[in-house]
């Protein structure tokens, strides 16, 4: 185990030195090279990393170049989660032989991939490494949708989003079903550690993240990543658009330890209607209309019940 | 190396980031790394630019908020202390004005031609009204 990073307030992680470069292809505004760097900066132990396809990976390895400063690898749209594990259990192997080139210095693997990779087309994979107890860390980049090929539905779009597969108009109000509950499904492999993790509370992400690192087993992480591309909102609001989201209680970050103890992180002073969530977005914007607007009352009534139960599971502690 | 064509990509490349030996990357400041042609440190997407941050380092109370925010590593903070903004990496999304606390910003969106001179000398002063 490496030492945890000291990191008391925000100027003394702005003394980080970067390991994720800039001119990168991502939007600007793009939430998932913000969430990366607070997640890298986090740690200064070795990292092996791989992303799965989607728009972190095919906007940072652009040929000829590359915006990673550790070892990364992408191989396919399925197994970034697969491709860590790999590097993990060779690394253990040579360990154990004491082949290690340099056995002092302290690695830790991370695979990163969007919504569309994890909840849906890599799910089989990701249940594997996590029911194989790798040492890693799979974290979502979830932006609700398959941003990188024009905004497709996934199974983590919410209700009434318009996505290019399931678009509003006279006779839809959009997306059908409900968001998958990817972090509890998670934590059902009773797994060391899973958590729930937004860019605007960077300290909380920093404090799961160093955790998480440092647990031994595996992890898995949902971070929302406001799409400013496929959200539509404007690239200067990505931040606005994330207090928004933590502070409806539509992304309520939480932990949960080991499948069972959960662990409210956040709870707002001032909790914001879901209504003004979801009027910042342009993916929401008929939701508006007079035929939908019992979409925006049922909305708040989701969110309020999942807050209801998150609490209760926190009082539980089963 | 940028300039190869479509069909001369290697193929399952291996891109190094940094020329010869890198060593404890993570306690190593920008400046002191040799990067390598293959590294985007090396790159610029300037020209994406619509409109720039100016930043105005008088108001400016190192509070770090914009070098957290910033999604392109554009904010150049060293020793706690925000010292400008890194122009070749820089993007113009404006997250890093949005975030800044002070009154009035220590950092504001101008037009890709402004003059930074101009911008400065004609900062607007404390905004009274509401925030
Ligand atoms: C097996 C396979 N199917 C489809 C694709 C095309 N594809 C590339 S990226 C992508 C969308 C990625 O969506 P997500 O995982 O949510 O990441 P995001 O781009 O939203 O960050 C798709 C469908 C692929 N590369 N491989
Ligand atoms: S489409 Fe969305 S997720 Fe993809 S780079 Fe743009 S802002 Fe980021
Ligand atoms: S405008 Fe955007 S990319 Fe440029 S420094 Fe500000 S936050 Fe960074
Ligand atoms: S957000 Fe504003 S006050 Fe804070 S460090 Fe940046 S420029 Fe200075
Ligand atoms: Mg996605």
């Amino acid at each position: 185990m490496g030492e945890v990073k000291k990191i008391k307030n925000l100027k003394e992680f702005s003394t980080s030195a970067d390991r994720f470069e800039g001119a990168n292809l991502l939007c600007p505004g793009c939430a998932h090279s913000i969430i990366v760097r607070e997640v890298l900066n986090a740690t200064n132990d070795d990292l092996i990393l791989a992303s799965s396809t989607g728009c972190l990976e095919v906007c940072t390895a652009v040929y000829p170049y590359t915006s990673w400063d550790a070892s990364w690898i992408h191989i396919g749209f399925e197994n970034g989660s697969t491709a860590v594990a790999g590097a993990e259990a060779m690394y253990q192997a040579l360990k154990k032989k004491g082949r290690l080139k340099q056995p002092d210095r302290s690695t830790k693997f991370v695979a990163f991939g969007g919504d569309g990779a994890s909840y849906d087309i890599g799910f089989q994979w990701i249940s594997g490494c996590m029911e194989r107890g790798h040492d890693m860390m799979y974290i979502v980049l979830d932006n609700e949708v398959y941003a990188n090929t024009g905004g497709q539905r996934s199974s983590a779009t919410p209700i009434g989003a318009s996505a290019t597969t399931s678009p509003a108009g006279r006779k839809s109000y959009g997306e059908k079903k409900n968001k998958k509950d990817m972090v509890a499904i998670m934590a059902a492999h009773n797994i060391p550690y899973s958590a729930q993790v937004a860019p605007n509370k960077w300290k909380d992400m920093v404090k799961k993240i160093q955790h998480g690192l440092n647990v031994e087993g595996p992890v898995f992480i949902n971070a929302m990543s406001p799409c400013t591309t496929e959200w539509k909102f404007d690239p200067k609001d990505t931040m606005m658009i994330s207090d928004l989201a933590t502070d409806s209680l539509v992304f309520p970050l939480y932990e949960i330890i080991d499948g069972h103890e959960l662990n409210i992180t956040y709870r707002p002073k001032h909790k914001v209607p879901v209504e003004e969530y979801l009027a910042a977005q342009g993916r929401f914007k008929h939701l508006f209309k007079a035929e939908y607007k019992h979409m925006i009352k049922e909305w708040q009534d989701r969110v309020d019940a999942t807050w209801e139960s998150l609490q209760r599971r926190e009082e539980a502690r089963v | 190396m940028a300039e190869q064509g479509w069909d001369e990509f290697e193929i399952g490349a291996m891109l190094r980031s940094f020329n010869g030996e890198a060593k404890d990357v993570a306690l190593t400041l920008q400046e002191d790394r040799d990067y390598s042609s293959n590294n985007s440190f090396t790159a610029s997407v300037a020209d994406w630019r619509i409109k720039k941050p100016v930043f105005n380092k008088d108001y400016c109370i190192d509070c770090q908020f914009c070098w957290v925010y910033c999604p392109d590593i554009s904010i150049i903070s060293r020793d706690k202390k925000m010292i400008g903004i890194d122009m070749d990496h820089c993007k113009g999304c404006g997250i890093c004005v949005e975030v800044c606390p002070t009154n009035p910003k220590s950092l504001l969106m101008y037009s890709e031609q402004t003059d930074e001179e101009q911008a400065l000398a004609a900062w607007p002063s404390k905004d009274e009204g509401e925030k």
